[in-house]
């Protein structure tokens, strides 16, 4: 990528690396831009004032659900702003999983699962009494088709997986485990939120009951998310908050919803944030996604490489699918290493990345995490490679 | 690297290697406490014996960082023979420390003065105070 795309992101600094894009991502100017035009010339809440500068708020917000829709092939209408994938996903669980699921029903889940997969069906299971299913991974931690289908059964009532690991960086098969839910007339939720920013997600083609994503790791700003879901499925699903702007008829004994997706945002919404959103879709849509994952993954092959070289690191993911490798440098816990890094301006991720259970997989405490995306070049990932010999090294001088 | 050679000073690099009291004991005399820190996947467990007032015993068992490993076997070491009220003000002085907050400079830390340079790495105050929050909490059981 060229110099006029590092133009556009203000906080990348020649003394800085930023290799935390699964954490989030940075920010292009047209998304701050867009954020900052809200805040300074609008300023007006959606769907309520008749007075121009509520209209056109209106107007951008739902423009923005459009591009998004867009973005994974969905209708308008199956798109609903939320907080960011957690809560997407807790909306799903608390909706759909409390009203749906009996003793004895089945839910599949992984160890690869972030937490805010994870937690809120462990949280469905424990208040049905429904079971968790766990897909059992194979040796290099992926959910392969043939041991999907060994947990896959008669009783599964939901499958709640991730698209893209965010610690393995390995892209599941969703379309394929999505057929094989279906035949057991079983919906999919699917985190999408390491997916998003990589590779194309067509909900139509995969044919996904719900799937969630965050917008701030897919360059737009933090405390906007999306949740798509089949018309059919958002056409009953209760809404889990109540509010201004989410009803209909109010009564004192009864009131009644409008239509999805907006029976689901009830209050005030992230409004400069779904609008800086838009931008962020236009920016990714602009560049292209197929050469954003083909330079990223350029770049990581490029890592891999000169990682590999270096006597004292253990990878856990060689084969990552995007730009995530996470490793430790042998005998120095991953929370010492980090200080190097941090010391030399280098952001990293360490620890457990808010999944538990696939460092337990592992066998590891915690680990070292590196994504690379388009923004970050070959000198950035020479210098890491730099650093991390010099950690080693270090390390080794003080005794460890 | 001046800095980060006040974290990874010595004594702290020689405890986390060979922590002291380590290995907790089956005895319902002990009071023991469990901390995890989710985050960096630490995960501490400190336990007390009181008579007397008097802290007895004190044990541990850590994994995790160096420095939440080393100040978990510094403060036992330092704890052990300590009256209770004493030990108190001597936890809260640590944590004061470690944090950066005004702390009583007079008072004797031991050991665990070399933890002074944590406060330098704001990421790291946690990892120094975990045991030590661990073990007020085992006194506050009482
Ligand atoms: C795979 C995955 N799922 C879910 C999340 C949670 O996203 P958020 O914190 O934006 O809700 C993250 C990000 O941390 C993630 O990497």
């Amino acid at each position: 990528m060229n110099k006029k795309i590092i133009s556009d992101f203000p906080q990348i600094k020649s003394d800085y690396i930023y290799f935390d894009t699964a954490a989030t991502s940075l920010k292009p100017k047209p998304v701050i831009e867009a954020v900052n035009m809200y805040n300074e010339t609008l300023s007006a809440n959606i769907h309520r004032g008749m007075y121009f500068n509520s209209v056109k708020t209106t107007e951008l917000y739902e423009e923005a659900r459009g591009v998004v829709a867009k973005f994974i092939n969905a209708k308008e209408e199956e798109i609903v702003f939320t907080r960011g994938t957690t809560s997407s996903i807790n909306l799903v669980a608390s909706s759909y999983g409390l009203a749906n699921l009996k003793p004895g029903d089945e839910i599949i889940v992984s160890e690869q699962e972030h937490h805010s997969q994870f937690l809120p069906w462990q949280n469905v299971a424990k208040k049905t009494g429904a079971i968790l299913k766990f897909v059992e991974l194979n040796f290099e931690g992926k959910i392969t088709i043939e041991m999907f289908k060994k947990v896959l059964s008669d009783k599964t009532k939901v499958v709640a997986l991730n698209y893209v690991s965010n610690v393995l960086g390995y892209i599941n098969d969703i379309k394929e485990i999505t057929k094989l839910t279906h035949q057991k007339n079983a919906v999919i939720v699917v985190d999408a939120a390491q997916a998003i920013q990589h590779i194309k997600v067509d909900v139509l083609d995969l044919d996904v009951d719900f799937l969630a994503f965050s917008g701030h790791k897919m360059l737009g700003p933090t405390g906007v998310g999306i949740l798509y879901g089949k018309s059919q499925h958002l056409d009953i699903l209760e809404p889990m908050e109540f509010g201004g702007d989410m009803n209909e008829d109010v009564e004192k004994t009864e009131s009644t919803w409008k239509k999805y997706p907006l029976k689901f945002e009830a209050g005030t919404m992230p409004i400069a944030e779904v609008i800086g959103l838009k931008e962020a879709i236009s920016y990714l849509n602009n560049l292209g996604l197929e050469n954003i994952h083909s330079y990223s993954m350029n770049l990581y092959q490029h890592l891999q490489n000169e990682i590999n070289k270096i006597d004292g690191i253990t990878v856990y993911n060689p084969n990552s699918d995007t730009g995530i490798l996470t490793y430790n440098i042998d005998g120095v816990p991953a929370h010492d290493a980090i200080t190097y890094y941090a010391e030399k301006n280098i952001a990293l991720r360490s620890g457990q990345h808010c999944a538990k259970l696939i460092h337990d997989f592992l066998n590891i405490h915690s680990s070292l995490r590196v994504t690379v995306y388009f923004y970050n070049t070959k000198e950035e990932v020479d210098r890491f490679i730099e650093v991390t010999k010099e950690a080693i090294k270090y390390f080794k001088s003080v005794g460890f | 690297m001046t800095n980060l050679d006040n974290l990874y000073r010595e004594i702290i690099m020689e405890h986390y290697k060979n922590p002291r009291n380590k290995g907790l004991l089956d005895d319902p005399k002990y009071t023991k406490i469990r901390i995890k820190n989710p985050s960096c996947g630490d995960d501490i467990t400190v336990q007390t014996l009181v008579e007397d007032g008097i802290i007895k015993d004190c044990r541990q068992e850590a994994t995790g960082c160096s420095i939440s490993v080393a100040s978990a076997s510094v403060l036992t070491e330092i704890m052990i023979n300590k009256p209770v009220d004493e030990a108190i003000r001597l936890a809260e002085n640590f944590l004061n420390m470690v944090s950066n907050k005004e702390y009583d400079e007079t008072l004797d830390l031991e050991e665990a003065e070399v933890f002074g340079g944590v406060k330098q790495f704001p990421a790291r105050i946690k990892c120094a105070s975990i045991a030590w929050v661990a073990f007020k909490d085992t006194l506050g059981k009482e």
